[in-house]
């Protein structure tokens, strides 16, 4: 039953309180992992699968021909498309439907796409105030490509090396 | 001839037929040849390649489709001949045949309408290699006209011929051929007119690629979103077996299906195209005339009008009148309702065919479908079989091919091949007896064949000749126990179910008319009629109990909705006397109903309910009444039991053009946007004949 010395005198000189001092110390001066959002943003992949857009062609063409393969694909079943010739005899959809309630957001999608119409752009922010919003039809899905096309080619093109 | 030879294929030693070709002895011996230019039912091109096999001491792959057993020699001691179907040679030239044909074809597949269909594409998954070594350009080539129901793509065409060989030898028209060779092979029209036959939609379901597709189904629907339902087709009297591909609740496309002795595996225009009619000028509630109107009222609402006004009417006052598209089930319904309020006035004979009920051999298609094979001379009076069942035309036309004669007494009509024209009208078919063709071929014959029209006995002196083409059946030999060569040409498809259920009364149509001008006949009811001549029924209370708002529909008082063909189930009864079954492709729309649950909703308000209570309970009635019905997709034989007399002579006037346009034979065809199309084109077709073609 004899005294344990060394235990003694770490208590008596404070040793816990210095090393846990000297560690909040050591992280006080690191450079801080958090992040100030939404002022503040993490780094992005290139393959990030964010919200959905339909991209078009340069001259305003849009993309998707209306093969309905992403639809075929779509292990949720939140694509909606329907199709008839548009005027000038090619094949567009009329409707082109996304749940993005029932999105799985697994990149099928655009894995299916024979044209790189439909993409999962880096847009994480969508949230909405209601359910109803989060039905994506044709006019929202193509404004969302006009609005990311500069970040979805960049990405595409980051990417097209490892494709 | 058939001389039965040894093969061996694969390995596993066969007794085959010599005449047959290598291909289909590898089918019988359950190897898998892949094939673009070979078609059962058409003649062998041997033009894509597709079918080689090695046979062993060929220096070369065979064409399979092309070669026959018996021109194989035996090994040199005798051994059979062998084919090998998966050999390192035959994978080789598959794919050397793939790479080919891939060449030209275009990566189009996304907005081609074939896509996920098509013959190329699986086989160019299943046989083909994997990349591709040309980097030229490739060749394009111009649209060409088929008409507003194939459209073309023709940059994807392989050159198979199939349409080719179709519409020459099925359709009977020589409008499309082949040009040039290699790389400026092209197939094309004649003069770049649209195709004239009434089957020429056949050629979509022929071509293995996507140059010939449909042009009202174009981009509407991928292949696997449909929901496909295999039913039977009422659009004629031949009943042809149908698949209805249904997204939703619209019919988007019809197929056939194949039936050897019905269909083969071709449908025409109209039965394929007409369904967009299901779409327009539907009844989707019921209404009631008020004032001279028709307003919109509920189920509720017009049974208490309809129950008003048939209250106190006796049983002799009230006539039904079924339409073309009913089933047999919707009559029998209609027919016991009617019993139970004392009336036995029914009628299915809209257009006035005089047709005895009785007598099974006067109404039907005696030797069958199929027995048109088996005639060697063939007389057709009053009828046009191109535009009355014209799938059935292209068989008469192989009868033809095959060496049967064939004659004709009737309007002046382009039927494809070449008919004798024995005259115009009845005085000729008196005389028939005396005329040289009939003597020297029909009655020399072995299986002589007499067609009679309906439209033929629908004229005031029908009975007359009908007798009269019974007669002449007789005397020239065509009536044996073994042989029935006289055949009923029915129009409608719910005409010879009417027929066996009994749904005719004595002095057919034309007494109800009678009776509704003079007033003995207080109210009428239409199911689905809109054949018949609705100004014509005087005064009475008319219920149209129907699909479309059509000529019934404008002349009702109460109009009760219900499905339409291919909207519920039902049995149809084809020309020959075959029950089949027609299953529901989709829902109908609005508040319609099931013709069945609506009568018999009716019967109880009218307080003379209906011992059914479902389809099954109604069916379980109608077979035990009519036991034949039962045999769905069974054909039983009439007996022949002598010519009906007829009162009356024959009449002097010419048999006219039994059926005025093709394309409006029924309400929904009349409410089909391509039908309309079609018998637009047809007119301006008549008006201004080619002159080359003169």
């Amino acid at each position: 039953m004899g005294v344990n010395w060394s235990r003694t005198a770490k208590a008596f000189l404070l040793a816990d309180f210095v090393g846990g001092f000297r560690l909040g110390m050591k992280y006080f001066f690191k450079p801080k992992p958090t992040l100030n959002y939404p002022f503040e943003k993490g780094p992005l992949s290139p393959r990030f699968r964010g919200e959905h857009a339909l991209r078009r062609y340069p001259n305003g063409e849009e993309r998707c021909i209306a093969c309905k393969l992403c639809e075929a694909i779509c292990p949720a079943q939140a694509i909606t498309i329907e199709a008839e010739p548009r005027e000038d005899g090619s094949r567009r959809t009329t409707r082109y439907d996304i749940d993005m309630t029932k999105c799985i957001y697994c990149g099928f999608c655009q894995e299916a796409c024979p044209v790189d119409a439909i993409v999962e752009g880096p847009n994480f922010e969508f949230a909405t105030e209601t359910r109803e919003e989060l039905f994506y039809n044709k006019d929202r899905l193509l404004a969302n490509g006009d609005r990311w096309e500069r970040e979805i080619a960049r990405n595409l093109e980051l990417d097209a090396p490892y494709r | 001839m058939n001389k039965t030879l040894k093969l061996v294929v694969d390995g596993a030693e066969m007794d085959v037929d010599g005449n047959m070709t290598i291909l289909q002895a590898c089918e019988q011996a359950g190897a898998e040849i892949p094939r673009f230019c070979y078609h059962e039912r058409l003649s062998i091109a041997g033009n894509c390649r597709m079918c080689l096999v090695e046979v062993a001491g060929m220096p070369k792959p065979v064409a399979s489709c092309a070669m026959q057993i018996k021109d194989l020699r035996p090994g040199r001691n005798g051994e059979p001949p062998e084919v090998k179907t998966f050999s390192p040679l035959v994978k080789k030239a598959r794919e050397g045949v793939m790479e080919f044909l891939l060449i030209n074809h275009p990566l189009d597949c996304p907005i081609c309408d074939q896509g996920g269909e098509c013959d190329l594409q699986d086989q160019a998954m299943a046989y083909g290699e994997a990349g591709s070594r040309y980097h030229e350009p490739k060749r394009a080539h111009d649209e060409i006209n088929l008409g507003p129901l194939v459209k073309t793509a023709m940059t994807r065409c392989i050159h198979c011929t199939r349409c080719v060989r179709f519409t020459t030898e099925v359709c009977g028209v020589t409008e499309m051929g082949s040009t040039g060779r290699g790389e400026d092979a092209e197939i094309i029209s004649y003069l770049d007119q649209a195709l004239t036959s009434e089957l020429s939609g056949n050629v979509v379901d022929l071509c293995p690629v996507g140059a010939l597709t449909s042009r009202p189904y174009a981009f509407a629907a991928r292949p696997w979103e449909l929901r496909k339902t295999e039913t039977i087709d009422a659009m004629d009297a031949l009943g042809s077996n149908i698949r209805a591909d249904v997204r939703g609740r619209a019919v988007l496309r019809v197929l056939p299906r194949n039936h050897d002795d019905v269909n083969e595996e071709w449908i025409s225009d109209k039965t394929r195209h007409a369904i967009d009619g299901l779409g327009r000028q539907r009844l989707d509630r019921p209404y009631i005339r008020h004032e001279g109107k028709l307003r919109p009222a509920t189920w509720d609402e017009a049974f208490a009008h309809v129950v008003a006004k048939l209250h106190g009417l006796k049983g002799e006052e009230i006539a039904a009148v079924a339409g073309d598209l009913v089933s047999v089930e919707a009559m029998y319904s209609l027919k016991d309702l009617l019993g139970r309020l004392g009336s036995t006035r029914v009628e299915c004979r809209q257009e006035g065919a005089a047709l005895p009920p009785e007598n099974r051999a006067a109404w039907l298609f005696n030797p069958g479908i199929a027995g048109i094979d088996q005639a060697d001379a063939i007389l057709i009076i009053g009828a046009n079989p191109r535009k009355e069942a014209a799938v059935l035309n292209a068989r008469l036309r192989r009868a033809w091919l095959n060496g049967a004669e064939i004659a004709a007494i009737g309007p002046d009509v382009d039927l494809t091949y070449p008919v004798v024209r024995l005259g115009a009208g009845p005085e000729t078919l008196a005389d028939a007896a005396n005329l040289d063709w009939v003597r020297e071929t029909l009655a020399r014959a072995k299986n002589p064949l007499i067609i009679l029209g309906v439209g033929a006995v629908s004229r005031p002196d029908g009975a007359a000749v009908l007798s009269a083409a019974m007669g002449l059946a007789e005397s020239v030999g065509a009536v044996r126990e073994d042989w029935t060569g006289f055949a009923l040409l029915h129009q409608a498809a719910s005409r010879v179910g009417g027929l066996e259920i009994g749904f005719a009364s004595e002095g057919g149509i034309a007494k109800i008319y009678d009776d509704a001008a003079s007033g003995a006949l207080k109210a009428v009811w239409l199911l689905g009629a809109d054949e018949l001549d609705p100004s014509r029924l005087g005064s009475a209370f008319v219920v149209y109990q129907g699909h479309h708002g059509d000529k019934g529909a404008h002349r009702a008082d109460v109009i009760l909705p219900t499905g339409a063909w291919l909207e519920q189930p039902g049995l149809y009864v084809n020309m020959e006397g075959r029950p089949q079954l027609a299953l529901t492709a989709a829902l109908p729309p609005g508040e319609a109903r099931e013709d069945w649950a609506a009568l018999r909703a009716l019967s109880a308000a009218l307080g003379a309910a209906q011992p059914f209570d479902d389809l099954a309970g109604l069916r379980k009635a109608l077979f035990a009444e009519f036991p034949r019905l039962a045999a769905v997709d069974a054909r039983e034989a009439a007996v022949w039991s002598g010519v009906p007399a007829a009162e009356g002579g024959l009449s002097g006037a010419p048999f006219a053009e039994s059926v005025p346009d093709f394309f409006m034979t029924n309400a929904v065809a009349r409410a089909s946007a391509t039908m309309a199309e079609l018998s637009k084109l047809a007119r301006e077709r008549r008006g201004t004949t080619l002159a080359a073609a003169e």
